[in-house]
């Protein structure tokens, strides 16, 4: 049986109830601690039974969509933000993509960005806005700044939040409420979570991309794959990955349900923070870096699940339907109705429905109207390189509409000082300014209705970037290619 | 929004679809309010209505043969963005009870924040909810939280449903979060003295 984002699932039910078993047996002996358990021991406020722990959170990122209402709750208790210093603001998810230094034309989106510019001058939050150096997105800024480190807990009103566990850290997303929570006591109300394993082993072929795993894992383990858990990645095709591209497989993680994910800080990440902004110094580095490297998964900790994959089986991915676990290899075809249960098929015939897709076809050469590349997932510098150095010397395609938008204005900056700007401009690409733009459509960069766009971002839900636009989930690589030709491209036969 | 809940007896919304996600629940260009009212009216904006703002005659929340203070869908509901203006918008349409074979995490935990009670039942026992509804569109559930359980009337069928004993307090009682975590005060206080870094 193959279910759309389900294929074959490398998922042992009895490992996992024994592996739970042994948990629960040992872990009155001293067992080892896995990564996310010693973190989460290191911030407990308070741990009693028939309650949530208390958890005390060291970084909080907020922004102008899901923190009014939370600030509004603060005045009505007629209380304070508890630690001023360990939030920090930034306005990414309906700001335009051009001409930031204007006023915001559309009404609502300029009263939020006002509101964020009223609500932390009132309660003393720091506030990176449009015209700020280091404004952008929120899960670009916190790494670039050095605010983001490893062993920190580290929260946003925002699913992505994710990211930032790329070094180690445990981060997610969380509500409304939890963010006034946060602003009124710098911790929140949270159940120790599940732990999982993925494992990918062995080395990424040519053409494949970090991008490409976390759309393969999701594929396999669908989008509820691993719900409740912290998913610790691990494996030699992680750890030879960039702390970019971690940065990347991170922030879906989301995307199979989990409640976070991380990697383990080593050699990269350490190289990747010293020097930045807010990153520890002198003295203080050598301390914090001892404490580091104390941050790993023992090698008797316990998992309640473990699943392991094979960079060599991944090519580069594509998704086909209205979730990101309905992805496939980009040669390979959309399962066929029958190879669905009966339950399965209403969700992915409305799925396929609203794509203009046919169950049982392939992909390559579905002609492609847009192409974004940007979003928490991929708009880092590194991303807008690797999309640079593929296209120098090529033209886009003539009915392609092609946008570039960084992940910050230091990433938007570097990349001008790279010359990067001019090859984008020489292919026919827009580069334009950061925000979370066509990610969400939240501002005035949506995909019309119908058309199709490839895209760096996250999600492939229904009107995610526009009522009845139609996303194909890819890689900055592959979405380079499907620029260049117009369609659904295999990346490996251009590079 | 009430903030007590104890006992529920009314008829549900079917919406057997899966994965649903918070795009569908509230689309994100409805999340620019500055407070958490009024969000009802963009429940399910896109299924409920084309792009001339016409309600779409087949979608469920049109059809007036289905109401209820209780939306039953299918499973892996709330998954996505992590934004609470999809409970609000649950909360503000009328519905206190979400019943569904599988949640994502964030909307369970948004879901509880707002005083909405999400049911968590088997794969089997969704399978009959929808099946008395499709039978009898007036087909009631009644909900008891303090037993946790969950019945068809019509068919008197009941299951069980698991809720963290903390939380199921707070719904009974009306508490929320933020006031034991303001009771906390000299904890944290003394928990950051025990920290020579932020991490």
């Amino acid at each position: 049986m193959i279910s759309p984002g389900l294929h074959e699932v490398k998922y042992d039910t009895k490992f996992y109830v024994t592996n739970l078993c042994n948990r629960l047996i040992k872990s009155n002996y001293g067992m080892g601690k896995t990564l996310v358990d010693k973190i989460w021991d290191n911030h407990i406020v308070v741990s009693k039974p028939g309650f949530p722990d208390v958890v005390y959170i060291n970084t909080h990122f907020i922004h102008e969509v899901t923190s009014p209402q939370a600030f509004d709750g603060l005045r009505k208790r007629g209380i304070p933000v508890f630690r001023t210093g360990k939030t920090r603001a930034t306005a990414d998810h309906n700001v335009p993509t051009m001409d930031q230094h204007l006023p915001i034309k559309e009404a609502l989106s300029r009263k939020q960005v006002e509101m964020l510019t009223q609500n932390t001058a009132e309660f003393g939050v720091e506030l990176y806005g449009l015209g700020h150096p280091y404004q952008g997105i929120v899960h670009v800024i916190g790494p670039e700044l050095g605010i983001t480190l490893p062993g920190m807990t580290i929260v946003c009103g925002d699913s992505h939040t994710s990211t930032h566990g790329a070094f180690g850290a445990i981060a997610f997303g969380i509500g409304t409420s939890e963010v006034e929570m946060v602003l009124a006591t710098q911790c929140l109300l949270q159940y120790r979570p599940k732990r999982m394993k993925i494992e990918v082993n062995g080395q990424l072929k040519k053409g494949v991309v970090s991008k490409d795993i976390i759309l393969y894992i999701i594929s396999k383990i669908s989008a509820s794959g691993a719900t409740g858990y912290f998913v610790e990645f691990a494996g030699e095709a992680i750890r030879s990955l960039s702390m970019e591209a971690r940065m990347t497989i991170c922030n879906m993680s989301i995307e199979m349900g989990a409640r976070g994910g991380l990697i383990a800080p080593d050699q990269t990440t350490f190289d990747y923070i010293k020097g930045r902004e807010f990153a520890p110094k002198g003295a203080d580095w050598d301390k914090a870096l001892a404490y580091w490297q104390t941050l790993y998964s023992d090698a008797d900790a316990e998992f309640d699940s473990v699943i392991t994959f094979d960079a060599a089986d991944i090519e580069p991915m594509i998704t086909y339907g209205t979730n990101p676990g309905m992805g496939i290899g980009v040669t390979q075809h959309i399962p066929s109705l029958e190879q669905l249960d009966e339950k399965e098929k209403p969700s992915f015939k409305k799925s396929l429905d609203y794509m203009g897709l046919e169950a049982g076809s392939g992909l390559l050469g579905k002609k492609v109207d847009y192409v974004f590349i940007g979003s928490c997932t991929n708009s880092r510098i590194e991303d807008l390189r690797m999309v640079a150095e593929f296209v120098k010397g090529k033209h886009k395609a003539d009915d392609v509409v092609v946008w570039i938008v960084p992940g910050s204005k230091q990433v938007e900056a570097q990349a001008k000082k790279e010359g990067i700007d001019k090859v984008f401009e020489a292919a026919g690409f827009q580069l334009r300014e950061p925000g979370c733009s066509a990610c969400l459509g939240m501002n005035e960069d949506k995909v019309p209705a119908g058309m199709y766009c490839i895209s760096t971002s996250n999600r492939n839900f229904e009107g995610r970037q526009g009522p009845n636009a139609r996303t194909f989930l890819a890689s900055p690589l592959s979405a380079a290619a499907a620029a260049i030709t117009g369609k659904v491209t295999d990346v490996r036969e251009l590079v | 929004m009430s903030k007590n809940f104890q006992q529920l007896e009314s008829t549900a919304v079917p919406i057997p679809i899966e994965n649903i996600d918070t795009d569908q629940i509230i689309p994100a260009r409805f999340l620019k309010a500055t407070t958490r009212d009024g969000f009802g009216e963009n429940l399910f904006r896109d299924w409920r209505f084309d792009g001339d703002n016409k309600p779409k005659a087949d979608f469920v929340l049109n059809n007036p043969t289905y109401s209820g203070q209780v939306l039953v869908a299918g499973k892996n509901f709330g998954c996505g963005s992590s934004r609470e203006h999809a409970a609000w918008a649950i909360a503000d349409y009328g519905f206190k009870v979400v019943i569904s074979s599988f949640f994502a995490d964030i909307f369970k935990n948004n879901a509880l924040n707002n005083f909405i009670l999400p049911i968590q039942v088997t794969d089997a026992f969704l399978d009959k909810i929808f099946s008395a509804i499709e039978k009898d569109a007036n087909a009631k559930l009644a909900v008891d939280l303090e037993k946790q359980t969950l019945k068809i009337v019509s068919t008197g069928e009941e299951t069980s449903f698991d809720i963290n004993p903390y939380k199921k307090a707070c719904l009974i009682n009306g508490y929320d979060d933020i006031d034991y975590l303001l009771s906390l005060r000299k904890d944290i206080e003394a928990y950051e003295a025990t920290r020579e870094f932020n991490f």
